[in-house]
């Protein structure tokens, strides 16, 4: 069969120990068995391993920091397009979808570069500080969270939340605080590295599932894959993990894809309960790292976005394999310095 | 009490339980059990099986079949239905 041959340009390329999901991404849309895809990079860091993984990655360019802004994100797109076409763009950071989303018709018309993202709109409904008005919404349960700026407020929360609490981060970071003084010194850290407004949420013990899941934003699930991690890292990342075979957890995951309408690829974090109840803690609205997993058990969520991207309909997954297992390995990759030098002073390799 | 269908075990006594991912290896003895329940025996034949396959009384095999049990159960690996 000839696959037809397509660029596709991907961020997260930081294949490190709390990982981006672009590698991933980039591995799955490479076993595409219709798309013979090509790769540009998109990086922040000089040192995203992705840059320098020849096999996977054809060519690179930096993109300046999300915090440039979405008008100077455009101008740098619009300068790599003058260089080589790209047909879809997958934009794999929570930080930067703020940017992409609000440009993204811009992208089409002025760039022709196809993405495939949620509306402002649904995007803000499911940020963490607004997971309770989600959870009514869509009908899932969710701990209670709450969203202070000041110190003090976890104070008041105290008559209604009891300890532990977790201190959460308005993009990432979780800390479990068990007094006062643990939440008062989460809160600063947090604060500090990500700014207001700080999540305090109630803590709700079970069992971690995680689904990556993909939507058509029409109010279909196109796949999900659910998996349980087997090992973490000290920073809270899956090492390893297993794909499940939940039935309640697959319909409570599909209800949300669809009654939302999400659109693009997603993760969703369940706690499940000694009494198997599902309470959602986050819905991530990029693939999360292990999304390679779905590909291992037989749903290619990277090439199906890419599909509908490009206005193809793609038809939804209806099976998958559990019992497949990821396990990460970490690799030392010998980089000549010319090859640094490169992606530092040209911004590009 | 029976094992849940979609629990997968192996013939060296390896099981896998889709549901919450968990895995777990049983001895000889543990994937004689879990057979018999497989094939849908009652727990009087696998005690009486048990009795006649390891040579023990009734004391010992019913204390041993029952704790057994008692641990699939509690790893959500059987039913009741």
């Amino acid at each position: 069969m000839n696959k037809r041959k397509i660029t596709v340009a991907v961020t997260g390329l930081n294949n490190i120990d709390s990982p981006g999901p672009g590698i991933p991404v980039i591995r799955g849309l490479k076993e595409s068995e219709s798309l013979d895809v090509r790769i540009i990079g998109l990086s922040y860091e000089t040192l995203e391993p992705g840059i320098y993984m020849h096999d996977l990655v054809d060519k690179v360019y930096q993109l300046p920091l999300p915090t440039a802004g979405s008008a100077v994100l455009k101008e740098r797109l619009r300068y790599i397009v003058s260089q080589e076409k790209i047909d879809v763009l997958i934009p794999n950071f929570d930080a930067e979808l703020h940017n992409f989303i609000k440009i993204q018709d811009e992208l089409k018309v002025e760039l022709n570069i196809a993405t495939f993202l949620p509306s402002q709109t649904i995007f803000d409904e499911r940020q963490k500080s607004e997971l309770g008005k989600f959870g009514e919404k869509y009908g899932v349960k969710v701990p209670e969270s709450h969203m202070i700026n000041q110190v003090l407020e976890i104070r008041k929360l105290e008559e209604t939340l009891d300890y532990p609490m977790v201190i959460k981060g308005r993009y990432y970071d979780a800390y479990i605080a068990s007094t006062y003084e643990q939440a008062s010194t989460y809160f600063y850290k947090v604060v500090a590295k990500w700014g207001y407004p700080v999540i305090v949420q109630e803590f709700v013990t079970g069992t971690e599932v995680n689904v990556t899941a993909i939507g058509d934003g029409e109010g279909t699930c196109i796949g999900a894959v659910p998996m349980r991690k087997l090992y973490i890292t000290d920073k809270g990342k899956a090492w390893s993990g297993i794909s499940l075979e939940d039935d309640e957890l697959m319909e409570i995951s599909r209800r949300v894809i669809e009654n939302s309408k999400w659109r693009g690829g997603c993760e969703l974090e369940f706690i499940k309960t000694k009494d198997d109840e599902y309470y959602l803690l986050e819905m991530n609205p990029r693939f999360p790292a292990w999304v390679y997993l779905a590909n291992g058990c037989g749903q290619n969520h990277p090439e199906a976005l890419v599909k509908m991207a490009l206005g193809e309909e793609v038809q939804p997954f209806t099976d998958y394999q559990s019992g497949k297992m990821f396990i990460r390995y970490s690799y030392d990759q010998i980089v000549d310095i010319s090859e640094f030098q490169q992606i530092s002073t040209m911004g590009e390799r | 009490m029976k094992i849940r269908k979609n629990i997968a075990i192996s013939e060296n006594g390896f099981i896998f339980n889709p549901m919450t991912g968990d895995s777990f290896s049983v001895n000889e003895t543990g994937a004689f059990i879990l057979q018999k329940l497989k094939d849908d025996e009652s727990e009087e034949t696998i005690l009486q099986n048990l009795m006649d396959e390891y040579d023990l009384d009734t004391y010992t095999a019913e204390r041993d079949l029952n704790d057994f049990l008692s641990m699939l159960k509690g790893h959500q690996l059987t039913t009741n239905e």
